[in-house]
């Protein structure tokens, strides 16, 4: 690695702290970012020469202050700073900072950066473009080529949700506890979109696969200012254990690999260890909610060495417990296909049918519907069933997977399935 | 005398390393543990996740008290170590700056000599 590769990650892993810092300071998000980014450009000419400040953040945030009054003054025609010279040796008041910059106030600071990228008047999508420009700094080539779109059409998105965010006004008293939970659930929220935006994707040179890691690497920050938040070491478990699977996913063909039929051996020890310590971490806290159960999940299947000795009744009693958290169709038909191994296709069928309602225009319904019912030799049904899968598939990759299916069924002779 | 080394930095930047730069330092950490593992002086080595999956064990009033996170929230975080046997201090300096020149991750290397050393038998 380069000295300036260097200086880049370590300028990007403390933005969070420094943008979320000056924001307070501004109360204006463009301010604060036109700031960091100067602190940015100042780091970049001296720390080769000097080496790097024992505080990186601390340094940014001192430095991008500085930056910041004078760009207001300047606006305003009153005298200016000090030039770079006088300010450069910060050693002092830069340890003077980082001490009043105690970890309660970074926790609010990187909180509200997140929290106003989640503005509800804002779809999905653009809170998720609007939080890895401001949060994680990706710039708006690297965001509109992961969405697909033109440079232009994600830049003026992003102006817009900008706007918007700007017109709503930015929270900056001290959150009581019951505001900060509930900040921290929204964000949360957001975090898991970024990451199945890249989880989602087959290829792992598309761009938007590296926001599987950059969501990591927020929840791991948003677990470092929230250490004994379970429900944190339940999200950030369950993405780590979802992402150890990704080397197994695909086979060389972009086609999906069903957990089943996944190479285990592929699998990212290190990240599955990870993943189990916080899971241990977080059941102590008695605390059982959403993210840590579907970790818990994911982790009875991280455990199994073959799929045949998956514990499927172990999975059974968390999916019930989810559902009783979060009633939801889409868990009760994740529990049917718990339901299917345990008890047989038929019982799955018969625990499904009557989400059709909900459910109708979902790819996974029709998929695992057709299935239950290729298992029970009902391939005239089944055949129906997958058909509308393949019309309601995101990406090729589903619909290949779909037709793979109905090529099978068409190679095996239809033998009905003992019940 | 048997030393421990331990690597401290600021995890926040490391694990954000991608793939290929993660492979890159290892890659030349393992140059330079290389040789001494060769002549015998190379003990155990212990990478450690972060410090987020941490749990501290504290001396409360009437019971121990049990803590999410690392013993300190420092900016420099308990990153990893080395176990070395080495004749003299300035074996395990010129041995530490070796480190600290190929990885661009670490801020420190803390040289502490061992009174006591079991290895034991546990391994992954």
């Amino acid at each position: 690695m380069t000295d300036i590769a260097w200086i880049d990650l370590a300028l990007a892993s403390a933005r969070p702290k420094a943008l979320g810092a000056l924001l307070r300071y501004f109360r204006n998000l463009d301010i604060a970012e036109e700031a960091f980014q100067e602190a940015c450009l100042r780091a970049i000419r001296t720390w080769p020469e000097k080496g790097p400040p024992r505080d990186p953040t601390a340094w940014l945030i001192f430095v991008g202050r500085n930056s910041g009054i004078d760009a207001v003054r300047k606006r305003s025609k009153i005298q200016a700073l000090p030039d770079e010279d006088q300010i450069s040796d910060t050693e002092d008041a830069e340890s003077d900072i980082a001490d009043r910059l105690d970890d309660s106030h970074y926790r609010d600071d990187i909180l509200r950066l997140l929290f106003i990228c989640c503005h509800p008047d804002l779809p999905a999508t653009q809170q998720i473009a609007l939080a890895l420009r401001i949060v994680s700094g990706l710039s708006v080539p690297q965001i509109a080529r992961a969405f697909l779109v033109s440079e232009s059409a994600m830049e003026q998105r992003i102006t817009r949700a900008k706007a918007r965010v700007a017109k709503a006004g930015v929270p900056f008293e001290t959150p009581s506890p019951e505001e900060r939970a509930e900040r921290l659930s929204i964000v949360s929220t957001m975090i898991y979109l970024i990451f199945n935006e890249g989880y989602s994707q087959a290829d792992p040179r598309h761009e938007a696969a590296a926001f599987s890691g950059e969501a990591i690497r927020l929840a791991r920050l948003m677990l470092h200012i929230f250490p004994s938040e379970p429900e944190l070491m339940g999200l950030l478990a369950l993405m780590l254990l979802q992402i150890s699977r990704r080397p197994a996913r695909f086979s060389a063909e972009d086609e999906i690999v069903l957990l089943e039929d996944q190479d285990r051996s592929l699998w990212n020890r290190p990240f599955i260890n990870e993943a189990l310590a916080l899971l241990d971490k977080a059941l102590r806290h008695r605390q059982p909610a959403p993210y840590q159960i579907q970790a818990a999940i994911a982790a009875v299947h991280s455990r199994a060495k073959r799929a045949e000795d998956t514990d499927w009744v172990e999975i059974d009693l968390l999916y019930r417990a989810l559902e009783r958290l979060q009633p939801s169709p889409v868990i009760t038909l994740n529990r049917a296909v718990v339901v299917s191994k345990l008890q047989g296709p038929q019982d799955a069928l018969d625990l499904i049918d009557p989400l059709g309602e909900k459910l109708g225009g979902y790819f996974y319904y029709h998929g695992l519907r057709g299935g239950l019912l290729k298992q029970l030799g009902l391939t005239g049904q089944a055949r129906e069933a997958f058909d509308r899968a393949i019309a309601l598939a995101h990406s090729a990759a589903e619909a290949a997977h779909i037709r793979r299916q109905i090529d099978k069924m068409q190679e095996e002779p239809t033998r009905p399935v003992a019940k | 005398m048997l030393y421990a080394i331990l690597c401290y930095a600021h995890e926040e930047t490391v694990f954000a390393w991608t793939k290929e730069e993660e492979a890159a330092v290892m890659e030349k950490l393992y140059a330079v543990q290389e040789p001494l593992a060769a002549s015998g002086k190379l003990g155990p080595v212990g990478r450690l996740m972060p410090t987020t999956a941490a749990t501290t064990v504290r001396k409360g009033k009437d019971e121990a008290l049990v803590i999410d996170g690392p013993f300190a929230e420092t900016k420099e975080a308990l990153l990893g170590f080395y176990v070395v046997d080495f004749e003299t201090l300035d074996e395990a300096i010129t041995f530490s700056k070796q480190l600290s020149s190929v990885n661009p991750g670490s801020t420190s290397y803390e040289i502490r000599p061992f009174y006591v050393f079991r290895p034991g038998d546990a391994s992954s």
